[in-house]
């Protein structure tokens, strides 16, 4: 896998479990990114094969949510949920758009334009469409990243509960992300770039950004990430 | 909007407007300059109010063609953005032609068109047609070709059909970028028409310009000459406000 011309990362080995909220964990331009994109067939690698247990090819069996909401800024929010179909020339579900905006807590927002919304509620918007595509496998970048950290914690809440038992492969920087939301977290760090698997707090997801062993593993993870980076 | 508002948006044209009138006023008063080179501004006014009913049959007709111009060119140029956008083919055969359309001066064209179309209305609209094909056909295009890159990944992860695509991402999309063109298209759209009439008409805002010019009637050349630039302006503010009012999600900045 290269990019812009640089080897990003090469005999990279990755395994994830399905039904599972895994936690791919690294710094600022390691090739998360890239890696996601790979997986999610947007990009091709230079070698390798990204393949499912079953044999069957991922392509329309995964949903995205990139860092950005990407809302249609011209079409109002429960068009933006139902994106998907309307793009796929399917008949949209509205009823269930708006069960899944109520959910959100947006349920009083359907007819408002994203311009009319606070980040959070268009990431929660962005969430919604992401649901609403009812795929297994659900792929995120950074999806929360731009987020201050009191909405940050809720989107956290809200989508451990809502994606509960999909496949979730979410990407972050941020430690303290990967503790709360991880039933799985692997670490990409190094040059060349290598995967660990990283010892899980105990708990159910969402964990609470208080409990000690949360805390602990995120001041872990933050010290392992600090080594890998080098002086 | 206010009243206050009103006047401080008309004041600042209105007093620029003044200032020139001053200072043709004074050139003509000061400089000694012929009538039939350069007649004072209270002449043009008596032409105006004088040949109103001539001046406002020739304003007619050259609207009624920049319109039809208007209408038939961002129709046409609209189309073919979208077919270039949407098969290769098309686009590659086609770019030429735009771009030709651009190269090739419609004033050097005026004379051919008037003998194809006729005297009548047909060639001024094909005349305003031409101009405005160009930045019409382009803007909207590059506005087509320049959807935000993550909206496409989204598409693609949702398996969407090309054609919607086309239809429901990349064409509102573009919507802005095809505004600046019909913005510009709206300005020079009467230069086609007039240009054409210029060259051989029975009516309109140019044939009339150019009669009182070979019969040394400078007063109502100008009197015709300030009616198309108001018609001009008009019709410019009339279409852009009604695309910013279209193009609702687009912000507008107007605090001035």
């Amino acid at each position: 896998m290269a990019h812009g011309g640089r080897a990003l990362f090469t005999g990279l080995d990755l395994t994830l479990p399905a039904g599972v909220f895994s936690v791919l964990l690294g710094s600022s331009g390691v090739g998360k990114t890239s890696l996601l994109r790979v997986i999610a067939g947007l990009d091709r690698p230079a070698a390798g094969t990204v393949a499912a247990d079953d044999g069957a090819p991922l392509a329309g069996r995964m949903a995205w949510m990139g860092q950005r909401d990407l809302l249609q800024p011209w079409a109002r929010v429960i068009d933006n949920v139902m994106l998907g179909d309307r793009l796929r020339g399917r008949r949209p579900d509205r009823d269930r758009a708006v069960e899944l905006l109520r959910r959100m807590g947006l349920a009083d927002r359907l007819t408002a334009l994203p311009a009319e919304l606070s980040g959070g509620m268009r990431q929660r918007v962005a969430l919604a469409r992401t649901l609403y595509e009812d795929r297994p496998v659900v792929l995120m970048d950074e999806p929360f990243s731009a987020l201050d950290s009191v909405t940050r914690a809720r989107m956290q809440d809200l989508a451990a509960e809502t994606l509960h038992g999909r496949t979730v492969v979410l990407i972050t920087h941020d430690p303290l992300e990967a503790c709360r939301l991880g039933q799985e977290i692997l670490l990409m760090a190094g040059d060349p770039v290598r995967v660990a698997g990283i010892a899980v707090p105990e708990g159910a997801v969402p964990r609470p950004a208080d409990e000690e062993s949360v805390l602990h593993a995120q001041g872990v993870l933050l010290r392992r990430m600090l080594d890998a980076a080098g002086p | 909007m206010s009243m206050r508002r009103i006047a401080g948006r008309l004041g600042r044209p209105v007093g620029t407007l003044c200032g020139l009138g001053l200072l043709w006023w004074g050139i003509v008063r000061l400089g000694g300059v012929p009538p039939y080179l350069l007649p004072p501004p209270g002449a043009v006014g008596r032409a105006l109010w004088a040949q109103r009913g001539l001046l406002a049959g020739a304003a007619g007709t050259t609207l009624l063609e920049t319109v039809l111009g208007l209408l038939l060119g961002t129709l046409g140029g609209g189309v073919l953005a979208l077919l270039m956008m949407a098969s290769a083919p098309v686009r590659r055969w086609m770019m030429p032609l735009v771009l030709l359309s651009q190269a090739v001066p419609v004033f050097a064209l005026a004379p051919l068109l008037v003998l194809w179309f006729g005297f009548g209305i047909a060639s001024k609209v094909v005349m305003a047609v031409l101009v405005i094909f160009f930045p019409i056909t382009s803007s909207f295009f590059d506005g087509l070709r320049r959807t935000p890159p993550g909206w496409l990944d989204l598409a693609r992860s949702m398996d969407a059909r090309p054609g919607l695509v086309l239809l429901r991402l990349r064409l509102p999309a573009a919507l802005p970028a095809f505004a600046s063109g019909l913005r510009v298209a709206a300005a020079i759209a009467p230069l086609g028409a007039v240009v054409g009439e210029w060259v051989g008409a029975s009516s309109g805002l140019g044939f009339l310009m150019q009669t009182a010019n070979t019969r040394f009637e400078t007063d109502l050349m100008f009197a015709a000459l300030l009616v198309l630039a108001t018609m001009t302006v008009l019709l410019w503010w009339g279409v852009d406000r009604a695309l910013a009012r279209m193009l609702y999600w687009v912000p507008d900045d107007r605090s001035d």
